[in-house]
């Protein structure tokens, strides 16, 4: 019998249906992973499963945990079964722990709150399920607050909270979508032991295919709130039926073919830059000390060419990003776009500005919600001596939104009526609008579901041919960089550890860093990326 | 934590020498001499020139600045100019209402505050929440003085339980005191409660918002048991920043209330003052007021510190 | 439109009213003394009721209307005009010098509640509405100031603020275009309780003799009169105290109407 069965869930939340009869089980000790796109349902699947769903929720259909329908326990019941029954890890380790709280105060309340030993024993608890998670108590003593630990070490502390009491069932709501690759791959690693170790079912809630096909026993595909196909990892891979199944691992691991490259003319040049950060003093009479964030780096971007720039977070890369954009200015070291320095004087220079455009990462943040789009992407004509007005300034907006797939009627639309993948077209239409000689996609794929990404990631090879593109494309994704750039570097703590030929770093990396990076980074089994 | 409360303390430091030059420069572009004032027109100037030297008026401004400051550092206030006494004198008689009714009031309004706000975030849109909240918007809307006139008409001249007015002292016991105060407090701290309900309420339901509320419940907390433990605590930081804030209303409040029930308090000596423009006791009231606001939104400094570990640094 | 919105709109909009219609019109002239007439209680004649020296209180009401809202409004006026430009400055230049000045100087003016200042414009210059302006005005400066650079800080960390920096506009352009408009519900809102509570300060400023001087007529001063004569004639106080309670009242739920109706957030969620 299995450990976890839901049968023919439906949920409504305000009358606004958000799953469809969806089914599926989990066995003691197998893992489950739920997959699919943003609004497909998944998360709402985990949360129903806690009975921690949104105020107006309806449910039909059974959830069964053992012999209990936990759609029919009251709230008190269900207080029992969480934390003590069903544990569960959620996506923002950042928030997800009160930061006025010990971590051994939380890890124990998990154990006081049920009853289940005296205070010395859920103490003694607390510390070996925190030191089974990787946080031993000589080094990671009970009396830490939140605010002292890293994003995976906080992401260990709520696992911890989760397994204190040993639960029959452990849900993990995207729990390394918010984590470096490297931490991911521990956090994966830690999960998938402990489901194994206390014959844990473990529902595994994820968009990224790489980890499910990675890690999970069981796949569930879900879209507009229902499972479309589910089975056994190995067979499913091999044989998929739904075409939505087939579309989402070709876009996981979609390739797109650059044009050839023409001309080898430097267009920027990065010289030993250093960028110092000032830390708050550590005692009142001490020098401050200063953070790295980029350490004298170097390197050349040609004509014509699409450089990629990877790293975790806190390596420097977006540092060094502001600083070629000319929104900060460096201690030492020169920028120099064709032979312009960006900066001139401790003042961003106007000349070579309008010569560089960027490409944000978040869709929704990177418009003024009062602006229409004629407006929006007319922005950068702020940078040209004589812009463009009347006929031409409009014709300029109806060939760019053609170019970006967009109508030209949409030039009189807001914001607010685009999807997340229209407004990433947007913001390439108002990076390209003045024609620069330079665009920076700055994680510009990154916030996207991974058809959108294949999308826009076939537009920026089209736009390569027509428009031959020059730029620099910052991402913490591998795989996006494998496919979309020729040259590719490797930034840690600040340096370039490695850079080189894209095909040649990702198959034989030289540095340790570069290999401990493709290493962790979960991939996609060939049988993905091949069917069609 | 002792960094932390070092760099309040400087802030303090400064923020009370920078107050203190402001009432000190406004004062000083007050017209007319006071000793003339008090001497009158027909005053001798040998008798001007020694009640200057008497009262501190001689000598160049930065001066009679550092005289004020050093005299009030050991407890000299200068003297008045209409009683010729000493302004310590008058403060240190006066400050023993006004600042024990603020405190008062500010007690009473927590005390009511915490739980009302508490109350209606848990309830969020039940009949409980709407009855705080109508209440409250109310309470906002009524001025403290006009209240403190409608609790003397019912409860001291209809029903007789307390007296109109004054100030029976503190010699006679605590309670005698505090019970000639309960009236102005109540007229103050309402008025507020409301206020700091409204903020408790607002910034609980931002809490209960949270992710760590949400891993709470998923550890097998109930609603309330999350509210409790988890919520409450994160809420008190921004009301925190109220509090000291209400301090200074209740301060100001305080002074005015003292004309509705005629105390003995600040309030009187400084209105007294002005209509005899006897600027020494206005310049050392003010100062004091300034004093007691600074020195109370240091303390919620430091309780922040120990409401939230995310202030008092890696230790 | 919510309840809150409309009964606030309501309410404040009688107020406004009764203060314009002040000009042309009041029932009798407002110090216009009838002694045999006096401290009458409402009736058909005086809707209001008369005074101690027999006037009449509704025109008093609707005159005071005009002082408690010319001096809220002006106050309000200084605040958002001198604090939004300090706030934008600050925001535009955080954590320089500059930004610490600003905001050491609010915590400063923060320290000094209004009838602190109050008192001590008047100890100098003597008494007038002008000082219950200034005082109130002074006090609501860094109410602003606080309140757009904490605004103004979190659009700043927006990307279509990169976006604009990456297109060459400068700080105060920014601000100007970008940030401005996009903190602007939040100033109308935080300006119509700003005004609620200068109804409020003015009422407590001209109560103790620090505001409107006679023959101008206030409500706090018509309540301060009252003091002595409550327990024979209690209209006397009720009537301005519930005309400053329905203005007050009227203000704060049209700003906290207001405050829902133009939050996208909270729009797009009711639709």
């Amino acid at each position: 019998m299995s450990l976890l069965e839901i049968e023919n869930l439906s949920l409504t939340i305000h009358e606004t249906e958000i799953l469809k009869r969806v089914s599926l089980r989990i066995g003691a000790g197998q893992i489950v992973a739920v997959t699919g796109e943003s609004g497909s349902g998944k998360s709402m699947t985990a949360l129903a499963v806690m009975q921690l769903l949104p105020n107006g929720a309806k449910t039909e259909g059974a959830i069964w945990l053992e012999r209990q329908n936990l759609l029919k326990q009251s709230e008190r019941e269900m207080c029992a079964l969480r934390g003590a029954e069903i544990g569960m890890v959620f996506q923002e380790p950042m928030t997800a722990l009160n930061p006025v709280k010990t971590i051994g105060d939380q890890v124990m309340e998990t154990i006081l709150i049920h009853k289940a030993m005296p205070r010395t024993k859920a103490l003694a608890r607390a510390q070996e399920v925190l030191s089974r998670v990787g946080l031993p108590s000589d080094r990671f003593p009970l009396s830490r607050y939140p605010h002292e630990l890293s994003g995976g070490q906080r992401q260990r502390v709520v696992i911890a909270m989760a397994i204190a009491l040993r639960p029959k069932l452990l849900i993990a709501d995207e729990p390394t979508t918010a984590l470096d690759v490297t931490t991911q791959a521990q956090i994966l690693d830690l999960l998938k032991g402990l489901a194994r170790e206390y014959g844990m079912g473990l529902l595994m809630i994820t968009h990224d295919l790489a980890v499910v096909a990675d890690m999970a026993d069981q796949i569930v595909v879900m879209r507009h709130g229902e499972v479309v196909e589910s089975g056994a990892t190995t067979d499913l891979l091999h044989n998929m039926q739904h075409p939505y199944t087939k579309m989402l691992f070709q876009a996981s691991g979609h390739q797109v073919s650059l044009p050839e490259l023409i001309e080898h003319r430097p267009l920027l040049e990065v010289r030993n830059v250093v960028r110092e950060f000032r830390l708050p003093r550590n005692g009142l009479f001490k020098r401050p000390d200063h953070h790295r964030a980029v350490d004298d780096v170097s390197f050349t971007l040609n004509q014509g060419e699409r450089l990629g720039l990877v790293g975790e977070s806190g390596c420097g890369k977006s540092t060094l990003t502001r600083a070629i954009m000319g929104l900060e200015d460096v201690q030492s070291g020169e920028i120099l776009l064709e032979n312009q320095p960006v900066f001139a004087g401790h003042k961003p220079n106007p000349a070579v500005r309008r010569k560089m455009q960027v490409v944000f990462q978040d869709p929704y943040g990177s418009f003024n919600p009062r602006h229409r789009v004629a407006r929006l992407i007319t922005e950068p004509f702020h940078l040209l001596d004589t812009p463009p007005t009347g006929t031409e300034r409009q014709d300029r907006i109806a060939e760019m939104l053609t170019a970006v797939g967009l109508s030209p009627d949409d030039a009189s639309k807001y914001i607010h009526e685009f999807s997340g993948g229209q407004r990433q077209r947007i913001a390439i239409a108002r990076a390209l609008i003045i024609r620069p000689e330079l665009i920076l996609f700055d994680e510009a794929v990154s916030a996207l579901d991974v058809s959108v990404r294949a999308q826009i990631l076939d537009l920026l090879a089209e736009l390569c041919t027509t428009y031959n593109l020059t730029y620099l494309f910052i991402s913490h994704d591998l795989s996006v960089v494998r496919t979309i750039t020729d040259r590719v570097m490797v930034m840690q703590a600040g340096r370039i550890v490695e850079q080189g030929e894209t095909e040649q770093v990702f198959s034989s990396p030289q540095h340790a860093y570069t290999r401990t990076l493709i290493d962790a980074a979960p991939v996609l089994p060939d049988i993905g990326a091949n069917v069609a | 934590m002792l960094r932390y409360a070092l760099k309040r303390l400087i802030s303090l430091v400064i923020s009370l020498v920078v107050a203190s030059v402001v009432i000190f420069a406004v004062i000083e572009v007050a017209p007319g001499d006071p000793a003339s004032f008090m001497l009158g027109v027909n005053a001798q100037e040998d008798t001007l020139a020694a009640l200057r030297a008497e009262l501190g008026l001689d000598g160049s401004k930065v001066q009679r600045y550092f005289n004020w400051v050093g005299g009030m550092m050991v407890g000299d206030f200068g003297t008045s100019y209409t009683y010729r006494t000493p302004v310590s004198q008058m403060i240190s008689d006066r400050m023993w209402v006004s600042l024990p009714l603020a405190l008062y009031a500010l007690t009473l309004s927590t005390l009511i505050a915490f739980p009302a706000g508490i109350y209606a975030a848990a309830r969020r849109g039940k009949p409980g929440d709407l009855t705080v909240m109508g209440t409250t918007q109310l309470g906002i809307a009524v001025p403290n003085f006009w209240f403190a006139m409608m609790l003397v008409l019912i409860f001291a001249i209809n029903l007789r339980w307390f007296n109109a007015g004054g100030f029976a002292g503190w010699d006679k016991g605590v309670w005698t005191g505090l019970h000639s105060l309960t009236l102005p407090a109540i007229a103050l701290a309402l008025p507020q409660a409301a206020i700091l309900a409204r903020v408790m309420r607002s910034s609980l339901l931002d809490i209960l918002g949270e992710d760590f509320m949400r891993t709470a419940r998923a550890k097998g907390l109930s609603r309330r048991q999350a509210l409790w433990r988890h919520g409450v605590r994160n809420a008190l930081i921004p009301v925190l920043t109220i509090i000291g804030l209400q301090f200074s209303f209740l301060l100001a409040g305080s002074i005015i209330i003292e004309q509705v029930f005629y105390l003995p308090g600040l309030g009187r000596l400084v209105f007294q003052a002005i209509s005899a423009r006897d600027l020494i006791v206005v310049e050392s009231v003010v100062m004091l007021l300034v004093f007691a606001v600074i020195t109370v939104n240091f303390l919620v400094d430091l309780a922040y510190a120990a409401v939230d570990p995310r202030l008092r640094g890696r230790s | 439109m919510s309840r809150n919105l409309l009964l606030g709109a309501v309410l404040s909009s009688l107020v406004l009213l009764a203060a314009l219609m002040s000009f042309v019109w009041t029932p009798y002239d407002y110090a216009a003394l009838d002694i045999p007439n006096k401290l009458q209680p409402p009736n058909a004649r005086h809707w209001f009721g008369t005074d101690h020296f027999g006037r009449d209180m509704f025109s008093m009401i609707m005159v005071g209307a005009r002082t408690s809202i010319a001096v809220a409004l002006v106050a309000v006026g200084i605040g958002m005009a001198l604090g939004v430009p300090l706030g934008l400055t600050a925001a535009a230049r955080k954590g320089s010098w500059l930004d610490e000045v600003i905001m050491r100087g609010n915590d400063l003016v923060f320290a000094f509640p209004s009838l602190v200042i109050a008192i001590l414009i008047t100890a100098v210059f003597g008494a007038g509405a002008i000082n219950a302006i200034i005082a109130i005005g002074i006090f609501n400066i860094p109410v602003f100031a606080r309140i757009t650079r904490g605004a103004a800080l979190s659009l700043w960390e927006r990307e279509f603020i990169l976006a604009a920096r990456v297109s060459g506009k400068g700080a105060a352009r920014i601000s100007a275009e970008h940030i401005l408009p996009n903190v602007a519900n939040l100033l109308i809102v935080q300006g119509t309780i700003q005004f609620s509570l200068g109804i409020l300060a003015e009422a407590g400023l001209s109560y103790v003799g620090l505001g409107a001087q006679p023959p101008t007529p206030s409500w706090g001063r018509m309540l301060a009169d009252a003091q002595t004569m409550v327990s024979f004639a209690p209209h006397l106080a009720l009537i301005p105290g519930l005309a400053i309670i329905v203005t007050v009242l009227g203000l704060n739920l049209l700003g906290d109407g207001l405050r829902d109706w133009l939050d996208p957030r909270i729009r797009v969620a009711r639709a």
